[in-house]
């Protein structure tokens, strides 16, 4: 059974990251697993190395909770893929994951560089 | 959600494979587009994504329910075990499903009896009237609830403040047909608000009012059941305004309750109910001329009512004792002498719970009922101890593999786990098996209760309790027999048990203990059980020899009816006189005799007496009314004087005579020939006097248990109330199917319109042992059943020490011992389980004796003797079970023996 209470905090930072990253990804549009790991890795100009195998568990992850709906499709070359679009649920949750992570990042700031704040 | 998903976990399993081919199938692309060549390309494609199996996996366990997933695997590798070993598991399933289905079926009675709530509208608000200790009541007595007098219910009724409705309710057998053989309805007397208390609404027509219930209201109006309805009507919903006759009373059909209303008795449905208000026109067979709505000492009626919105019983208790007085001092019955006035104004009334209704059967059954639900409880445990004999025979059998298993890290409670299913798989079918077995099981123990004269109607739907019953027994068995071998195999390190591979001469002694621990209860508690079962098949054979002191074979009685001939009073004793002779005339008949009190059956006539010229205080005599020739009837001696005769009539002096328990209660064992015993009456009435004329022996009066009481007998000629009825016993040396069509004949040529109910006597007095026949044919049962699992398990356990000592019998047979010595060898190990067995079982015994006490009859609960048997037959059986392998061992070549590594 997946865990919904919250894990410790430095995995729920990261698995929480992963998943706003996918819900940000689709907010562009509808996408499959290949397309959104790329994406995550040139928006973030290749700092962040998404594995991309570990993708699909916090995909499946996603789409349990409601927040993305999958549906079968062709890719760009014509290939069956597994696409992804954001719900409206998953919306809602992107822009409270957002919030908290500015306000977290803020935070963080703050403490690390008290003088130039 | 999480539910939905586990079940579509492999759906989604294959969603995400394909979802994963797709990837690399797609940078595969990318990858060749970027210059790399194909085979290349799928390498990189795959480093890039991953193990594909794990992330699967991790996403199926995502969806799994852990416990559920891994409960599935050890069920189904316990399946796979149990086909392997298709004899174990039928003899498991079998003894588990015969162990819970007794248990089920006996909880199942005491469910339907104790426990469940009657199926009315909110069953808890239901409270009971009665007088809290009624002790030394005196009057007449009839139906089995007889709480209240009609006047102390009219009391109660119009004074009471607690409840919102209250009602009053007796019951009675009534008589459907008019003349010649007699057809039986089970009837309830009810008062106005009897329906309106309990909530019932009628399926077809109207119920009981209260305007139907008013003095003289004459025969008038009757609802009826549901299963009357169909049986009588055959459902026909045009039954209203049609005719009943009860007793001879035509009464209005009004309506009928639902199919699911059984009366208020449980243990009992009734056929037809009518408004106590018809009770001085019907009256009852009992009674005979006695009103009893008039009488204040005519106790005959119930009280059950339904409590007021915020009304406790405790609250409404205290408030019918305190008006107990007022109460008491409005009825009290004018007949009665100082002592009874002073017990009858001490009586207090108080009110019970009564949302499980009433009944009379749960009175005489509950007690034996739990009791045998822990003796069939005991020989599930006995049968759960066998399997967990065989059981952790087979775990010992895997011990190398579990050891080994746990070696290379399997986790302690994943190998408990997969061990428990085994056990778990065998309890769900055995209980399973088992819920089946016991519909029939209790269907067949009320059919057992049931006799011709008292039917018996017990719901046996099975409720939600009798399934947490079947359920949690399925769930102690699976514990006791599948942890204990588990836990065993799993605490031993593995490291003993591989190194113990290469086998040593003897295994240490604890390496069994727990076996040796488990033949010993079993043998401790089969000698309980048997100890029981012996107990109480031997009171039932003192019943059944006791000296009753009179006649049992070849009575037969005829219950005669002559209430439609509407005979004058002084044309009644003629009357009988003449049937009598007539009766006596049919070929085959030895003789026959009137007899008001049937004996042995609970029927009961009693008055206080006194000897004229005595100066002994009055006391309680029993009285029964008997026409000449009664006593040869039913073969009881006359010690001295005389029997009744012809000569005394209504003219001459009014005689009596009385048995050895009257000379020496009354006459301090001298001569009463020729006194005078006076009865004591109300104020006013002269008091009847009897000269006695004659000693009988001793007989029992109303019940086979009792001890001998004082009795007169009087002369039915003798009588000044002539009644309607009479109970002609019948002595012939014919079979009972030709004499009855023969009396049948006989009265019906003098008048068609008698009405006759016939019992056998021996038929009667053996039914009313009834409860005794229940424990010794359960308990001997349970007895026997226990006994023999034990064997089995003691037969086990030694063969498995003679496989287990193989090697050291073989050494000493090499060395010089010879066959007897191993044999006895081999007893005095079993006879080591049988004795401290025995000395459990034997404190055990005599612990649960004191709980059997009240249900002996002249068998002391720890009577040595039965005691003596029951060790010495379960030593016997014991020694000789284990004789068997004891031989076996002996007769072992020594040589094969030790060559056997």
């Amino acid at each position: 059974m997946p865990k919904r209470d919250a894990p410790p905090l430095q995995s729920d930072l990261i698995q929480g990251t992963l998943d706003m990253l996918v819900l940000q990804t689709l907010v562009l549009g509808p996408a499959h697993g290949h397309t959104i790991a790329y994406a995550i890795e040139h928006r973030s100009d290749d700092v962040l190395q998404v594995e991309h195998g570990s993708l699909y568990p916090a995909l499946h992850r996603l789409e349990d909770r409601g927040w993305i709906a999958s549906f079968w499709g062709t890719s760009e070359n014509n290939r069956k893929a597994r696409y992804y679009r954001l719900t409206p649920a998953g919306r809602k949750q992107l822009a409270q994951q957002t919030g908290r992570w500015d306000q977290l990042v803020r935070a963080i700031n703050r403490v690390l560089r008290p003088a130039t704040e | 959600m999480p539910w939905l998903r586990f079940f579509r976990r492999r759906h989604w399993d294959d969603i995400r494979s394909r979802e994963l081919e797709s990837y690399v199938e797609i940078e595969t692309a990318d990858n060749i587009a970027r210059g790399m060549s194909p085979q290349e390309a799928c390498y990189a494609a795959r480093r890039k994504l991953g193990n594909p199996f794990l992330i699967r996996e991790e996403i199926y366990r995502m969806n799994s329910i852990g416990f559920l997933e891994t409960l599935w695997h050890d069920l189904r590798f316990a399946a796979r075990l149990l086909r392997l070993n298709p004899g174990f598991a039928v003899v498991a399933v079998l003894s588990l499903s015969l162990g819970i289905g007794a248990n089920t079926a006996i909880f199942h009675l005491i469910d339907a009896v104790r426990l469940r709530t009657l199926p009315v509208r909110n069953p808890q608000e239901l409270a009971e009237v009665h007088i809290a200790e009624r002790h030394g009541a005196s009057g007449i007595f009839t139906g089995r609830h007889s709480e209240m007098t009609n006047a102390l219910w009219e009391q109660i009724r119009d004074h009471q403040q607690a409840f919102s409705a209250i009602s009053a309710w007796g019951d009675q057998t009534f008589n459907l047909a008019v003349g010649g053989p007699a057809r039986n309805a089970q009837g309830l007397w009810v008062s106005g608000d009897f329906f309106h208390v309990l909530g019932v609404q009628p399926i077809v027509g109207r119920l009981l009012t209260p305007a139907d219930d008013r003095r003289g209201c004459g025969a008038t109006a009757a609802v009826i059941s549901y299963s009357f309805w169909q049986r009588e009507f055959a459902g026909d919903r045009a039954v209203i305004g049609k005719k009943i006759t009860l007793d001879g009373h035509p009464f209005e059909v009004i309506g009928v309750t639902p199919l699911d209303f059984f009366g208020i008795e449980v243990g009992r449905s009734f056929d037809v109910a009518v408004p106590i208000c018809a009770e001085p026109v019907v009256r009852s067979v009992d009674t005979r001329d006695v009103i009893r709505l008039d009488r204040r000492d005519a106790w005959w009626l119930a009280i059950v009512g339904r409590l007021k919105l915020g009304w406790s019983i405790a609250r409404a208790s205290a408030h019918v004792r305190a008006l107990s007085t007022s109460l008491l001092e409005a009825t009290v019955p004018p007949d009665y002498q100082t002592e009874d006035v002073k017990n009858y104004m001490a009586y207090r009334l108080g009110a019970f719970p009564a949302g499980t209704g009433f009944s009379s059967l749960r009175e005489a059954y509950e007690e034996p009922l739990w009791m045998l639900l822990a003796i069939a409880g005991l020989v599930l445990l006995i049968a759960c101890a066998n399997l967990a004999n065989l059981m952790l025979a087979r775990a010992s059998a895997r011990e190398r593999e579990i050891a080994v298993r746990l070696a290379i890290g399997a986790s302690r409670s994943r190998l408990i786990r997969q061990l428990l299913a085994e056990g778990a798989l065998l309890a769900i079918a055995g209980a399973a098996l088992g819920a089946l077995l016991a519909q029939s099981l209790s269907r067949l123990l009320v059919a057992f209760l049931t006799t011709n004269n008292d039917p018996l109607f017990v719901d046996l739907h099975p409720d939600v309790r009798v399934f947490a019953f079947t359920g949690g027994l399925a769930l102690l068995t699976c514990l006791i027999f599948g942890l204990m071998p588990v836990l065993r195999a799993t605490r031993t390190s593995p490291g003993t048990v591989l190194k113990s591979s290469g086998r040593g001469l003897t295994s240490a002694p604890e390496r069994f203990g727990l076996r040796r621990a488990l033949v010993v209860s079993q043998v401790a508690l089969s000698l309980l059980l048997l100890f029981n079962a012996l107990l109480f098949t031997g009171s039932l054979r003192n019943l059944l020899r006791v000296d009753a002191g009179f006649r049992q074979d070849g009575i037969l009685i005829a219950q005669l009816d002559f209430s439609r001939l509407n005979l004058p009073k002084d044309r009644r004793e003629p009357f009988k006189q003449e049937v009598l002779d007539r009766v006596r005339v049919i070929p085959g008949v030895h003789s026959a005799a009137e007899g008001r009190i049937v004996p042995g059956i609970g029927d009961s006539w009693n008055e206080d007496t006194w000897m004229e010229g005595s100066p002994a205080p009055k006391a309680t005599c029993f009285f029964s009314r008997v026409s000449p020739g009664y006593f040869t009837t039913l073969g009881t001696s006359m010690l001295a004087g005389r029997d009744f005769n012809d000569h005394d009539t209504p003219t001459s002096p009014i005689v009596a005579v009385v048995n050895e328990a009257y000379v020496s209660k009354f006459t301090n064992g001298n001569s009463p020939l020729g006194r005078v015993l006076r009865v004591s009456v109300g104020p006013g009435e002269r008091a009847p006097s009897y000269e006695i004329v004659g000693v009988v022996k001793n007989t029992k009066y109303s019940d086979i248990r009792e001890e001998f009481r004082p009795i007169a007998f009087v002369a039915e000629r003798q009588t000044d109330k002539p009644d309607q009825f009479s109970n002609v016993f019948i002595r012939s040396s014919v079979a009972f199917r030709p004499l009855v069509s023969a009396v049948k004949g006989t009265l019906a040529g003098i008048s068609p319109d008698i009405g006759i109910d016939f019992r056998v006597f021996k038929t009667e007095l053996w039914n009313s042992l009834l409860r005794d026949r229940l424990m010794a044919t359960l308990a001997g049962f349970f007895g026997a059943l226990a006994v023999l699992l034990a064997t089995i398990g003691l037969y086990g356990v030694m063969s498995y020490i003679v496989v287990r000592r193989t090697n050291e019998i073989g050494i000493r047979m090499a060395l010089g011992a010879d066959r007897p010595m191993v044999v006895r060898m081999m007893l005095r190990e079993a006879g080591i389980f049988l004795c401290a067995g025995v000395a459990i079982g034997t404190v055990l015994a005599l612990a649960a004796g004191k709980a059997a006490a009240s249900l002996l009859f002249n068998l002391r609960p720890y009577d040595p003797p039965t005691l003596a048997v029951a060790i010495g037959a379960l030593a016997l059986v014991g020694l000789a079970a284990s004789l068997v392998p004891a031989l076996r061992a002996a007769r072992m070549d020594p040589v094969t023996a030790l060559r056997d590594e």
